[in-house]
């Protein structure tokens, strides 16, 4: 029995990881109905960015977020103004091509510069540091993983109802066109919103490369997660968000206590069975 | 008084298919002007196209004599063109208040507010954390103007603000076009309703199958001349 529950308390923890793989993606589709293909790659990219700030330059983890956060913002702003902007419109197709050729690239570039070995970042005495709950140790990074996901899941939250960018953003997604009308520049705020996906992206992907062993074919995976858990939450809802990558978490760590082997499989099978039941997510955003 | 918009020759197309034929049209300072004609006329293209909602020829749609045709619908609404759109297009998920400040979006100084904004519909007050969809087609409505006036533009387009209301309700919503020209916003009406338009409007255009057919004072235009441009008569009568 404690098994058990130790292994949900972990899934959820691990779910956290999981919506922070998702955010971004849920606020590009939400905000512009685009869909990146290349999402897992970046996550790894930062990852090894991570890597490379940490291990070979012996910064601290915590700069490197410092610097990772705001580069791979810049980055994502720019990458929008001057190439996805190009292939926004009616036609889902362009877009999803040219992020197809993003992740190809991006996997070989990773693969050339850092060759196939899977990796992983030591970040000192936060790998084993832990809290103990009862029964239960709740270690630091999974603690963290969870804490940041809610942090930055309430934060985006907060943006989007409280500034004006964000209502812009919202606003968006009910009625492109009218936007225009309103006086907001639609590539602007498209870049915006790729910027902060880019943001989350780096969090996401230091995190990661804390949490678990990475290569450059890891991505893909990653996109698949994030996928799922957007799904089962319900497109365009945050907090669904959360929800869907904690069911992923809880399932995967209910498969693994049976089986090491079941522990991705027994997350396809919750996110096959939530999408027979229920194809619109579990809290799709309202729209009377 | 000073010329603010100024249409000169405008064609408008929908890919190859063509909407609107060298319209002729100037709007003054604080003017209102009706745009009338039957369905498919152009009324709608018209508007669209100097919102930069319709991409058209540069030089064909001048603001206070610089060029705003071709240019992105949201430069277009920061250099004072406001409108509050055919079948209102609220935006669902935001609540009443929200849709009104998004209005505010370009900055623009001016007379209205969202306090302005509710003083004049006080509906909007009531109801401003209700979703703007669950709101009735005249509260719609108010949202839609409310929207357009929180931009204080020079130039408020109106179309179709009548479509499917009650007369109650349609008086109520152009009993507000006093407080908007008092603020010295010209505006565009565009309504099905003849009547109507001559009686709120300094002058009128008329358009039919997207050529202006018949332009002059609204008091000074008869119902049958007006009756006559608006189903096609008018060239073949004059």
């Amino acid at each position: 029995m404690t098994d058990l529950l130790n292994a949900i308390l972990q899934g959820v923890l691990l779910g956290g990881l999981y919506a922070l793989f998702a955010a971004g993606l849920s606020l590009m589709f939400g905000v512009m109905r685009f869909v990146n293909l290349a999402h897992g790659d970046f996550i790894v990219a930062a990852a090894f960015g991570a890597l490379l700030l940490v291990d070979m330059l012996g910064l601290p983890p915590l700069l490197a977020v410092v610097i990772l956060v705001p580069a791979f913002a810049a980055f994502g702003y720019l990458g929008q103004r001057l190439v996805l902007n190009r292939v926004m419109g009616r036609d889902i197709m362009p877009g999803i091509l040219l992020t197809f050729g993003f992740s190809v690239m991006l996997q070989n570039l990773m693969l050339e510069g850092f060759s196939a070995n899977s990796r992983r970042l030591n970040a000192g005495w936060l790998d084993t540091a832990s809290l103990p709950l009862g029964p239960f140790q709740i270690g630091f990074v999974p603690l963290l993983m969870f804490t940041t996901a809610l942090l930055v899941l309430g934060g985006l939250g907060l943006f989007m109802s409280q500034t004006n960018t964000g209502r812009l953003m919202r606003a968006t997604s009910d009625d492109a066109q009218i936007v225009g009308l309103m006086g907001a520049d639609r590539r602007h705020l498209f870049a915006i919103a790729t910027a902060i996906a880019s943001g989350v992206v780096a969090l996401a992907g230091v995190l990661m490369a804390i949490k678990t062993n990475f290569d450059p074919s890891s991505g893909p995976i990653r996109l698949l997660f994030a996928f799922e858990a957007v799904i089962m939450g319900g497109l365009g809802s945050l907090w669904g968000t959360l929800a869907g990558g904690i069911i992923l978490g809880v399932a995967q760590g209910l498969g693994a206590a049976i089986d090491p082997g079941y522990q991705i499989l027994a997350g396809h099978v919750v996110f096959l069975i939530i999408l027979v039941l229920r194809p619109q997510g579990l809290f799709p955003r309202q729209r009377p | 008084m000073t010329i603010l918009l100024s249409v000169r020759n405008l064609d408008a197309f929908y890919g190859d298919f063509q909407a609107l034929f060298g319209v002729d049209l100037n709007v003054e300072a604080g003017e209102v002007v009706a745009l009338v004609g039957a369905n498919g006329a152009g009324k709608s293209t018209f508007l669209a196209s100097v919102t930069g909602l319709l991409p058209t020829r540069p030089g064909s749609i001048l603001l206070r004599g610089a060029n705003i045709a071709g240019e992105p619908a949201f430069r277009i609404a920061r250099a004072g063109v406001a409108m509050s759109p055919e079948g209102r297009r609220l935006f669902a998920s935001l609540s009443v208040e929200e849709n009104l400040r998004l209005g505010a979006t370009g900055g623009r100084k001016g007379p209205w507010s969202l306090e302005k904004v509710q003083a004049q519909f006080p509906i909007l007050k009531e109801k401003r954390r209700q979703g703007a969809s669950e709101l009735s087609g005249g509260q719609q409505q108010a949202v839609a103007i409310g929207r357009a006036l929180m931009a204080n533009p020079d130039l408020l387009l109106l179309d179709e603000v009548s479509l499917g209301l009650a007369p109650v309700v349609v008086r109520d919503i152009y009993e507000s076009l006093p407080a908007i020209r008092a603020a010295g916003t010209a505006v565009i009406v565009v309504e099905q309703d003849i009547g109507r338009a001559t009686e709120i409007s300094d002058r009128l255009y008329c358009l039919q199958e997207g050529r202006v057919n018949l332009t002059g004072p609204s008091r000074q235009l008869t119902r049958d001349q007006i009756g006559a441009a608006y189903f096609g008569r008018a060239r073949s009568a004059a």
